[in-house]
């Protein structure tokens, strides 16, 4: 990784997580926080340096899937899967992980650079919540980092691990969904010739996916931009 | 690049994909998702006490009770205008009385340096009683709604308030989550229509965006609030009059919701015909906000926000203004000329010449429309003093007008067409000349027809 660049991060999540809090602490940047669905309609960005290393963090908009239901769903998805965020913290609610953890699985679908914040855990521990991290650890095969954004509790480990996956000290090996036998042999026959289309800069299991689900937008928007020369990310499509 | 064959590719991925596809696997798909979050949440999370879980559900059962839901809605939103107007009239004059002096020492300055006449009228009277007027009359009602907004928003009670609302949208056509972008048109209705990507579809949307004019913004609370004040709550005791001036304001805020029921009902019959979609809406848990942090933050967004548009757009409006009211044809004046364009029609709908074209000027922001209809009504081409609520009455009483004149303008402003800022917004977001100018034509004529049936039943019936 070229030093002087700076690294690309995105906040993914359920809107309600406290994504934007979470920005906002990181940042330090002024920015209103929502509290429902929706609020965050245009990407904040923000930056921050940890370390020596200079962040640009993206506050993508809050989403239940990114099975493209709406234009924020295509948004946030569209993002990580075409201006590569080095690192995509899934930001979840401790409260409800059953419900926020669909988006998480489906991210890491996408990217095996994600950690998981588990937020507002000091509202779960109200309520009685226990959490394994570790556990959770070993299932997903990527960081799980317990954090209170508004009351700044783990963000200094949050940080570290940013850090220590970008110097390639931790290595990832995210939690794939398997889905039925019949929808597995689907994509068998699929990935290999996915594979020679798109190599190694979109996950071809992932795109297969997509196209069995009837959504050839992104395959379409692939080679559109790898025919303008755009194999490259184009970052100023997003401000 | 080799790009035919590339494309060759593509087809044929495409074809293969399409020949394997089937109806039920989007289902499928997403059920597997679910199943296996659960599973693993099952293996790694613990419920200590479920019962305090439940809270949530107990506070849900009353908040969206189908009993209690709408008097609840109501009465919070009650007490939330109560607290504005009658917590904003002192900050107000006070703010009014340090732009009067602060505008002392910039007049004595402009003496001192002998600046010519149309200078001072144009720096002075128009650019700076604009600003001044929107700082003073707008920021401390904004200041006091949008924290206890906030605190609202942030306790979880909006969402339960889209969940109120969706069974009457879904009744008409329209989408619950319409509910929650015309929350946020309470603060802008150009931010509004952003908000309203989170309606996945685009029929359900286009009628969000069409409606969320008809909740008044920002901009138009000051026109709102102070005329209700002044024609509505007469020979009232203070307490009982800012009780009257909110039950009005709410009235007002209520027949919008009412236009917005009946115009998505209409739009989803004829222009835009279809069933609403299924979808889920998200109940977060109520969360205590954190007071000091949510006020704070409200009050410095919106506070900054507003100064930021009253320098950008009021100001140079203002200035507008200012040089229409002096500049001469003959012996009239280019505003006057517009004035008595459109006054005969503006009788007819219970209003005058000066109160449309105070509208027109104030298309670039609403906020202006009641500094501009001042101007107008002075003719020195300058805005006055707001210092005086009286001696505002007393200008407005001058040129003619009654309590169906306020009644009809408040109506007028909440209907008609939405501001520059969220015109080019709506281009913007649906690429459409056509449906933006949908969203003009649309709320002007119920505006018009509005105003005139209310303006010919009280005339007739001889009520002024």
């Amino acid at each position: 990784m070229n030093q002087k660049q700076t690294i690309k991060i995105a906040l993914a999540g359920n809107p309600n997580v406290g994504k934007s809090t979470l920005f906002n602490t990181l940042t330090g940047l002024k920015q209103h926080t929502g509290n429902w669905p929706g609020k965050t309609v245009i990407l904040a960005k923000g930056s921050f340096s940890y370390k020596g290393k200079d962040y640009t963090i993206y506050d993508l908009p809050g989403t239940y899937s990114l099975l493209s239901n709406s234009t924020d769903e295509e948004v946030a998805r569209d993002f990580i899967v075409f201006e590569k965020p080095d690192i995509t913290i899934v930001v979840l609610d401790a409260t409800t992980i059953e419900r926020n953890l669909n988006l998480a699985l489906q991210v890491m679908e996408i990217t095996d650079q994600v950690i998981i914040c588990i937020n507002l855990i000091d509202e779960a521990k109200k309520k009685g919540i226990i959490i394994n991290e570790n556990v959770m650890m070993d299932k997903l095969g990527v960081p799980v980092i317990k954090i209170s954004a508004r009351n700044k509790v783990g963000i200094n480990l949050l940080l570290d691990t940013i850090d220590r996956m970008i110097t390639g000290n931790i290595s990832t090996t995210p939690y794939q969904i398997k889905y039925s036998n019949e929808v597995e042999e689907k994509l068998k026959q699929l990935i290999p010739k996915m594979d020679k289309i798109v190599g190694d800069d979109i996950s071809p299991r992932w795109l297969a996916l997509r196209l069995l689900d009837g959504d050839e937008s992104i395959l379409k928007t692939y080679m559109r931009r790898k025919q303008m020369g755009e194999g490259e990310e184009k970052s100023d499509g997003y401000k | 690049m080799g790009t035919n064959n590339e494309l060759k590719q593509y087809d044929e991925i495409i074809n293969l994909a399409n020949s394997l596809s089937s109806d039920n696997l989007r289902d499928e798909i997403v059920t597997n998702i679910y199943e296996q979050s659960k599973s693993i949440c099952n293996q790694t999370i613990r419920y200590q006490s479920p019962e305090k879980l439940r809270q949530t559900e107990k506070l849900d059962r009353i908040f969206t009770s189908k009993i209690f839901g709408f008097p609840i809605m109501l009465a919070m939103l009650g007490v939330v205008f109560y607290i504005t107007i009658a917590g904003a009239n002192y900050p107000s004059s006070l703010l009014a009385n340090l732009f009067n002096w602060f505008e002392g020492y910039l007049t004595m300055f402009f003496h001192w340096i002998h600046a010519p006449e149309w200078l001072y009228g144009v720096i002075v009277l128009g650019l700076y009683r604009g600003t001044a007027w929107v700082v003073s009359v707008m920021l401390p009602p904004m200041a006091i709604f949008f924290p206890m907004f906030a605190l609202l928003e942030n306790y979880g009670y909006l969402p339960r308030v889209a969940f109120n609302l969706d069974r009457l949208f879904k009744r008409v056509g329209a989408h619950g989550k319409q509910a929650l972008s015309m929350a946020m048109g309470f603060g802008c209705n150009a931010a509004a229509i952003l908000s309203t990507r989170i309606i996945e579809s685009p029929r359900e949307r286009m009628i969000a965006i069409l409606t969320n004019n008809f909740v008044p913004c920002n901009g138009r609370w000051p026109t709102l609030i102070l005329l209700s004040s002044l024609f509505m709550a007469v020979g009232l005791p203070k307490t009982m009059g800012t009780f009257v001036t909110a039950a009005v304001v709410m009235g007002i805020v209520l027949f919008g919701i009412v236009v917005t029921y009946f115009v998505s009902w209409a739009l989803s019959k004829t222009l835009l015909r279809g069933v609403p979609t299924h979808y889920t809406l998200e109940l977060p848990p109520y969360r205590i906000p954190k007071f000091w942090q949510t006020v704070l933050r409200a009050t410095l967004d919106k506070s900054l926000f507003v100064l930021k548009r009253a320098v950008v757009i009021a100001a140079p409006a203002g200035m507008l203004t200012w040089v229409a009211a002096n500049i001469m044809i003959g012996d009239t004046s280019i505003l006057m000329y517009i004035v008595q364009f459109f006054d005969p029609f503006g009788q007819l709908l219970g209003l005058d010449g000066y109160i449309l074209t105070a509208f027109l000027f104030g298309l670039p922001a609403n906020e202006i429309v009641l500094p501009i209809l001042l101007m107008g009504y002075l003719s020195t081409g300058a805005m006055t003093e707001v210092e005086e609520l009286s001696a505002i009455k007393h200008i407005f009483v001058d040129h003619g007008w009654t309590w169906l004149t306020a009644l009809n303008m408040m109506l007028f402003s909440l209907l008609h067409f939405p501001c520059g800022t969220t015109m080019l917004n709506i281009y913007k977001e649906t690429h459409s000349k056509k449906w933006t100018f949908v969203a003009f034509a649309l709320p002007t004529s119920i505006a018009i027809v509005v105003t005139l049936i209310v303006a010919q039943v009280v005339r007739g019936f001889g009520w002024v």
